[in-house]
């Protein structure tokens, strides 16, 4: 099997007493949506603030395409080819979306110490990010405040942000959360377009975007992984369901 | 198409073009006097318009900076007057483009200095570091006897400017006008550069930027380097201006005028630290003139600019700024 992308070794994090994280151990293969599900304050997003440099690890480490990162920065990952997009938007909100994107193009070209040029006759951010926002269906808002964005259009702006990093995973925290339905069913099949390109790890509620997307499943309570499988396994596991489908599944 | 911003900008280079000329036609020279301190604390204003404005960092210690400017300016001019070696045996000089470019270079290593340590902290705790290293400058100033000490540092005649006459008001005007008009336009250039690009964005969503791995640090280190040399420019013709500098230049009142100033006239905006100064200096002549207390004026509007007028004067008169 190929190397994953992304490898978790025992990582932990305590929030005083509380193992909000605890000993996880988890990988990424090329070309995989490995989702990650369970249930409110499982530790889903603190898992991914560990692997995104955002929290540091009591214990455990994180390694991308077999190299120890586990005591670099946000930044450093962030140019190491990990990208991200987090659970409550996180964007410029005095920008246009389409500046929002072309800041993300500038951070991946390294280039922000140019004084003199207008970024906005600069062909070489403007060229990309207008195709980015094209590939998350946002181009017609282009000129939009992000602000002024609905909920499903700023996680689109997110998304489009996050790739102009070229990066070589996405680290994706609850991306269909507040959407509609229909916002739901688009960014699924965006990102079935996108996980054969690129690994996601994803860290999604909407169980039917799980079913459809994931290539394996792993289940998170309580800080600890109780189960990593198929989307079958995953659905017959008995632990699985007592501890979180219910009979949802 | 023309923004009604534009249109208030234009307005305001026109009245500052017409101050020379009223005071001619007028024959009241001090009117130049007025117009140099507006171009020169609008100056500083422009290098904390970076800082503050673009990049959202509030500091109190800029004084330190105009201080380190007007000193810079002074004791140079004292040692050419008086024909002695400075440190290193180096001669003084009475030239103000030589003054100017020592003033943006120790200016500028000052704040790299002080920068590279007070960055890392932001907030109250960022605002009271850059305090705390400007008092230091301060207390060091006023216990410098061989540069005046506390009574400051007086030298007789302005420095000079290759083929203009500086002593007389109107040349020294046009020299901070045009000192003046080159912030701004820095100003504009940054704002819409890369560099301006991850500043601004550095303000908006720290975390975000550092994200996509730009470190907000360094942009900040460098926005923080360049308002210092601005401001250091500022605070040398400011010493130009009274012939004299004292360490009141680097005393934690004239931080928080800036502060003022730019806050009346619109934090963020081109022209606001134009405007703000324009505010400051024709109410401290006016009110001035009336009571001592003319600052307690200034409080009541500072307060109605937080409270009503967010954007200052420049938000009242061109609306919102535009974003794109
Ligand atoms: N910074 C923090 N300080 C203290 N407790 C935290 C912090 N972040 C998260 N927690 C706690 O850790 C647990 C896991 O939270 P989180 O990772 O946000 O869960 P999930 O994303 O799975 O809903 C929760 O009990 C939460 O209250
Ligand atoms: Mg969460």
């Amino acid at each position: 099997m190929a190397d994953p992308v992304l490898s978790v070794t025992g990582l932990s994090r305590s929030f005083g007493a509380l193992k909000a994280t605890d000993e996880v151990t988890l990988d990424l293969r090329p070309g995989e949506i490995h989702a990650l599900i369970g249930p409110n304050g499982a530790g889903k997003s603190t898992l991914i603030n560990l692997i995104s440099g955002a929290l540091s690890p009591d214990a455990g480490s994180v390694h991308l395409g077999g190299m120890d990162v586990t005591r670099l920065g946000v930044s450093a990952r962030a140019r190491l080819g990990l990208g991200r997009t987090y659970q409550i938007s996180s964007l410029f909100p005095e920008f246009s979306a389409l500046r929002n994107v072309m800041l993300a193009v500038q951070a991946r070209q390294g280039s922000s110490f140019r004084f003199f040029l207008p970024v906005m006759a600069d062909a070489s951010l403007r060229d990309p990010a207008l195709s980015l926002l094209d590939r998350v269906g946002l181009a017609a808002r282009a000129h939009v405040i992000a602000a002024e964005l609905s909920h499903g259009e700023r996680r689109q702006l997110e998304l489009a942000m996050a790739l102009a990093l070229s990066p070589r995973l996405l680290l994706l925290d609850e991306p269909m959360a507040g959407m509609g339905p229909e916002g739901s069913k688009a960014m699924t099949a965006l990102l079935a377009q996108l996980g054969h390109a690129l690994p996601i790890l994803l860290v999604e509620h909407d169980m039917d975007a799980v079913f459809a997307l994931a290539d394996r499943i792993s289940v998170l309570v309580y800080g600890r992984i109780i189960a990593t499988g198929s989307v079958e396994e995953i659905r017959r596991d008995p632990e699985v369901r007592r501890a979180y489908l219910g009979d949802a599944a | 198409m023309i923004t009604r911003e534009r249109l208030v900008e234009i307005t305001l280079v026109l009245l500052l073009a017409a101050v020379p000329i009223a005071a001619q036609l007028l024959n009241e020279p001090f009117y130049l006097t007025l117009a140099t301190r507006v171009a020169i604390l609008g100056l500083a204003a422009v290098g904390l318009n970076i800082a503050l404005g673009l990049g959202g960092l509030v500091s109190f210690g800029h004084a330190a900076f105009f201080g380190v400017g007007g000193y810079v300016a002074g004791v140079l001019a004292i040692h050419a007057f008086n024909g002695t070696p400075m440190l290193l045996g180096l001669p003084g000089t009475k030239l103000m483009p030589f003054i100017w470019i020592v003033a943006i270079l120790v200016s500028g290593l000052v704040a790299l200095g002080i920068g590279a340590l007070t960055l890392r902290t932001s907030g109250v705790y960022f605002i009271m570091i850059t305090l705390a290293f400007a008092q230091m400058i301060y207390y060091f100033a006023i216990s410098w006897p061989a540069y005046g000490g506390e009574d400051g540092l007086s030298f007789y005649v302005r420095n000079g400017f290759p083929g203009v006459d500086t002593l007389k008001p109107l040349p020294f005007l046009l020299i901070c006008y045009a000192l003046l008009a080159l912030g701004l336009i820095l100003f504009q250039v940054l704002r819409k550069s890369r560099f301006g690009a991850a500043l601004q964005g550095a303000r908006q969503n720290e975390v975000r930027v550092a994200a996509t791995g730009i470190s907000p640090y360094r942009i900040r280190l460098v926005a923080f380097v360049i308002w210092a040399m601005i401001t250091g420019v500022a605070g040398a013709l400011y010493a130009d201006l009274n012939r004299f500098v004292s360490p009141a230049m680097l005393s934690w009142h004239m931080s928080g005028e800036l502060i003022v100033l730019i806050v009346l006239g619109g934090v963020g905006r081109r022209f606001g630290p134009v405007v703000g100064a324009g505010l400051y200096v024709l109410l401290e002549y006016w009110l001035g003139g009336i009571t001592e207390r003319w600052q307690l004026f200034l409080g009541l509007m500072l307060l109605g600019v937080v409270l009503f007028a967010r954007g200052g004067l420049i938000g009242l008169l061109a609306g919102k700024p535009r974003h794109g």
